[in-house]
């Protein structure tokens, strides 16, 4: 027992162990209003967490995972629209602009199981795709943003132009269509999928971690700090770059998806520019380069978002620029990164109460310790 | 005008660059250079800025295709692949500032250049063997960062970054090493270190060493290259080098030739 809570066991076990009961707490406490936020807060997570690997991992900024954001949101919605539809009946919105006949495109979506495959398959090719592309013409850095805003315009207006096919503006409602005989904006439905996406978000940081933490994950690291001297090592970036691009890609289709489902509706919005933008706030505030920031800084600007919004609608925008500014000056590393930093300690220390050292006095007499930090300490001198 | 003194059958090369120009826009980097190298070899190349030996480089790695002429590497043509390519065909390079990966430890940073399948499958689901192992272990011993070997490489001195990118290169094992400048910001020990260090390498492997530092290139005991504006001015012993007419022509005030470093 008294092993199982040793310190090292603890730091393990703890947050595992949290996240279990905040999933078994929060359904009974928090009101279906908030737990369902929450939900729809942690499926962006997942978003932020393949922002961060092509960004803060890899040093692509990427303006345009609303792309495939909304490419995984449509592919479930479209399933839920001809989900329990009697034999030749067609959902409601193509009456409207005469539409006779189901287009063919949406033929395979009547199938759950093509349907569970293509929420990360469609975004993960469609990603592949455009990646390999402009990574094998060696576009980079600013280009590199730009040509994924580009594209995130063309596929919203597309979206957008598309009445007789996935009902242009408007969007596809969710919240009305029926699973398993229930209603997807019940309460009870509601809570299931928040369950469903907290087991996601799990799913979805263990793979970000398995990516980032051995070799593949240093190769992405060097290609942000220094991607010619890889290629002189024998590596080939632009495989690397594409793998990553539709890992981000898939992980964006299913938060698309579970976000979708969450809030009711799919729509051609979820390809604006500023909500793209906006996920890259989310991990730069968190903390890029940290999984853990990505998935803080998601939730965390989320609920502020709703919270503010609230209270003071007109106020959020302001505050958003505020914190992205604070981070960008102040905080470059995010709020993970700050508080691995020692950032709440110095923030201490300047109210006035320094911290004190933890040391073993065994170890501040020993002449060894004593002689090594002595040598240490004039090395550190003597570097310029 | 370029003298051999080492003329062998083609085949018998381990690089060649047959009469090699590059051209930037009208300004001719490299003119009609041709330079052979034996299996085994070790090279000195020097000349005055602007002379074209980082080009040089460039081209013999892929970073500049050549507007004319070819670079054979083992007998085969290497002009028109890409850098991993080459680099995979057993070229390596080190650079004239030292670039490491700053966000990784020295051990990561030799992981990476350990020799080995370099695609992402066999980065996600292969591990290091243990003769890898040993290999990146046994070179952070050499190059003494045995006990930074756990902390971002960006907080190495100049010094240890130079030895850490040479340690790198030694990693991935190539069979022909060209590097640039090994020495620039060294101390006189550490050059000294590098030196031998290079001088072990050279037989089984073939080196290259770009260099403005003349002691350094007398302690190497090899054969030196001199290019100047884009070609092989002479080529010859150290002394034999030193006392070329042309030479002192080109390097202006031939006796301070330790200070142009």
């Amino acid at each position: 027992m008294a092993d199982l809570l040793s310190s090292r066991n603890l730091r393990r076990w703890l947050p595992w162990a949290l996240i279990v009961l905040a999933a078994l707490v929060l359904p009974v406490v928090l009101p279906p209003f908030r737990l369902n936020l929450l939900g729809r807060f942690l499926s962006l997570g997942i978003v932020a967490l393949g922002v961060d690997l092509i960004w803060g991992y890899t040093g692509m900024l990427s303006l345009g995972q609303g792309i495939f954001f909304a490419l995984g949101g449509y592919a479930l919605a479209m399933y839920l629209q001809l989900n329990e539809l009697k034999p030749g009946e067609l959902p409601e919105f193509f009456s409207l602009y005469g539409v006779k006949s189901l287009p063919a495109f949406w033929q395979p979506f009547g199938s759950p199981l093509f349907t569970l495959v293509a929420i990360w398959v469609i975004p993960a090719s469609v990603a592949g795709v455009l990646g390999y592309l402009v990574f094998r013409n060696r576009i980079k850095g600013v280009y590199f943003s730009i040509l994924t805003q580009a594209a995130l315009l063309v596929f919203f207006n597309f979206f957008n132009g598309q009445q007789k096919l996935i009902n242009g503006t408007n969007g596809l409602k969710t919240s009305t269509a029926r699973i398993f005989g229930e209603l997807i904006g019940s309460d009870v439905m509601q809570r299931n999928l928040f369950w469903l996406t907290v087991v996601i978000t799990v799913a979805a940081y263990l793979l970000c971690r398995w990516l980032t933490a051995g070799r593949f994950g240093d190769a992405l690291i060097a290609i942000r700090d220094d991607e010619p001297r890889l290629r002189f090592t024998g590596y080939n970036p632009t495989a690397y770059k594409t793998v990553v691009f539709a890992v981000a890609g898939a992980l964006a289709g299913i938060s698309g998806a579970l976000y979708t489902v969450q809030s009711g509706i799919v729509s051609p919005q979820y390809m604006a520019v500023p909500f793209s933008i906006e996920m890259v706030i989310w991990v730069a505030v968190g903390g890029r380069g940290t999984l853990i920031g990505a998935l803080l800084g998601a939730v965390l600007i989320n609920y502020a978002k709703s919270l503010v919004s609230e209270a003071l609608p007109e106020t959020w925008l302001f505050i958003q620029g505020g914190l992205f500014l604070l981070v960008v000056l102040a905080l470059p590393d995010g709020l993970v990164g700050w508080w691995r930093q020692g950032g709440p300690g110095r923030l201490i220390a300047m109210v006035g109460w320094p911290p004190r050292t933890a040391t073993y006095p065994a170890l501040d007499l020993d002449p060894q310790v004593a002689a090594e930090q002595d040598q240490l300490e004039r090395r550190g001198g003597g570097q310029g | 005008m370029t003298s051999t003194p080492m003329s062998r059958p083609a085949s018998m090369n381990l690089l060649e660059l047959q009469g090699v120009t590059v051209s930037f826009d009208g300004f001719l980097a490299l003119n009609d250079l041709n330079l052979q190298l034996a299996p085994g070899e070790l090279r000195a190349v020097i000349g005055p800025n602007g002379a074209g030996k980082t080009t040089f480089l460039d081209v013999i790695t892929g970073k500049v295709k050549p507007t004319r002429g070819d670079v054979v590497f083992r007998g085969r043509s290497i002009v028109g692949r890409s850098e991993h390519h080459i680099s995979r065909l057993g070229i390596g390079r080190k650079f004239q500032t030292p670039r490491v990966y700053q966000n990784l430890s020295p051990r990561r940073n030799l992981e990476l250049a350990v020799r080995g399948p370099h695609g992402p499958a066999a980065l996600l689901f292969g591990s290091l063997s243990s003769e890898q192992r040993d290999r990146v272990q046994h070179l952070l011993s050499v190059v003494g960062l045995e006990r930074q070997a756990q902390q971002p490489a960006g907080g190495l001195s100049h010094g240890q970054k130079q030895w850490l990118e040479i340690a790198m290169l030694v990693a991935q094992d190539p069979e022909l090493l060209l590097v640039d400048e090994p020495v620039a910001g060294l101390t006189d020990e550490e050059t000294a270190r590098t030196a031998d260090l290079l001088k072990q390498l050279a037989g089984d492997h073939t080196v290259l060493v770009i260099e403005h530092d003349m002691e350094f290139i007398r302690d190497l005991q090899a054969p030196v290259t001199v290019l100047h504006e884009g070609h092989v001015l002479c080529e010859g012993s150290m002394d034999q080098v030193q006392n070329d007419p042309r030479v002192i022509e080109v390097y202006l005030g031939s006796e301070t030739q330790e200070d142009a470093a």
